[in-house]
């Protein structure tokens, strides 16, 4: 587009503005008509994201009960937190969330690689491979769950099916054994997100220059030797941001496990966002609840900002 | 700016430098989820909070450092 028909464009922009607006807006500086755009997005999140967590904080601090409205608030000081801490319960969710981070980060973080240098090895089709591979991370985490809960079934589900034909372990009831189900989620968990570390490290694998391994090549080192010391250090920090990324995601996971288990059997693999859920809507707790939230707030957000360190450290 | 204050920032600084400081921050917040979550020991549980809110409200703080 040449320059004169560029002027004829915002010729006809200038025209096609109310006169109205024209006149009031000519008298505000650059800095106020910037602020003049940006004034919505800023007040809704004051009002969507600032608001609520000032007000949530204020909560953690009361008695207060949304089921009761017309019920005195009381301020009862730190109590709630206390409370949070002296609690074998909650402890024992946080446990139950901890098993679960911490297995599945460490599963999908080996077959994640796995698959990774595998993909990297631009064999024949690899590029349909991982379209396929990739098609789990698509779907929505409650949709995964409900059609798990039919691959789970012991009588009927395809999983129980193929345990049985290799172990010969009869009707497997992962949903409703206390020692299956913390290990039915991992597998869910997975299953679904192994593909998004894979595609971390495949980046990670890609960005490695040829020369590297040339020079590798010429120092005689073997395959061990160059995957110790040239493919996991260049590997090692897209690998750290997709950890950290998918252990905060996972702390918070909620959705697929209410699905698939609902915390159950018992409390067996009741997280702490299921709890928290159960405190706020079921026992309208909602001072409780608050400072629960404020707890796995601040761990978030202090997890938060060791990812944002790593993603730097990996930007530079 | 004279050169003594020149001189008095550079100590500053000296001490104050945001990679240590963030390092430090970072592994506080560690420490304090990993009391948060241990299945091992009440006490490290109930002060896992103390730690994690020093942690990250230190990061924020240091983070403002030179760097």
């Amino acid at each position: 587009m040449t320059t004169g028909a560029i002027d004829n464009l915002a010729d006809k922009a200038a025209k096609s503005t109310p006169f109205g607006m024209v006149r009031r807006m000519r008298g505000l500086s650059d800095r106020a008509i910037a602020w003049l755009f940006i004034a919505p997005t800023v007040f809704l999140l004051l009002a969507i994201n600032i608001f609520p967590l000032i007000w949530t904080v204020y909560l953690s601090f009361t008695n207060f009960r949304a089921n009761q409205p017309g019920r005195e608030v009381r301020w009862i000081g730190t109590r709630n937190y206390e409370r949070i801490f002296g609690s074998e319960d909650i402890w024992g969710y946080l446990q139950a969330t901890a098993h679960f981070v911490v297995w599945t980060m460490v599963i999908q973080v080996i077959i994640g690689f796995g698959l990774a240098l595998l993909i990297n090895r631009n064999f024949r089709g690899a590029s349909f491979w991982t379209t396929v591979i990739l098609i789990p991370m698509m779907l929505s985490p409650a949709v995964v769950g409900v059609f798990w809960t039919y691959i789970y079934q012991p009588q009927t589900g395809i999983f129980s099916y193929i345990i049985d034909f290799f172990a010969n372990t009869g009707a497997l009831d992962m949903i409703g054994s206390v020692g299956l189900a913390p290990w039915s989620i991992i597998i869910v968990d997975t299953w679904m997100w192994t593909p998004y570390i894979m595609i971390l490290c495949l980046a990670g694998l890609r960005s490695i220059p040829d020369y590297l391994y040339e020079a590798a090549e010429i120092d005689r080192a073997n395959a061990l030797q160059k995957f110790w010391y040239i493919t996991l250090p260049r590997v090692l920090p897209f690998l750290m941001l997709a950890v950290l990324f998918r252990g905060i995601e996972n702390f918070k996971m909620f959705d697929m496990v209410v699905e698939l288990t609902s915390g159950g059997p018992g409390s067996t693999t009741e997280l702490a966002s299921i709890n928290l859920k159960r405190e706020a809507f079921e026992k309208w707790r909602t001072g409780f609840s608050s400072a629960f939230a404020v707890i796995l707030f601040v761990t978030v957000f202090g997890l938060g900002n060791i990812y944002v360190k790593a993603l730097n450290r990996v930007k530079s | 700016m004279s050169i003594n204050d020149e001189r008095r920032d550079e100590g500053w600084t000296r001490y104050f430098r945001r990679g240590p400081w963030e390092n430090g921050a970072t592994v506080l917040i560690a420490i304090g989820v990993v009391m948060l979550m241990q299945p091992f020991s009440l006490w490290l549980y109930s002060w896992s909070f103390a730690a994690i809110l020093m942690g990250t409200v230190g990061f924020v703080i240091v983070s403002h450092f030179p760097e």
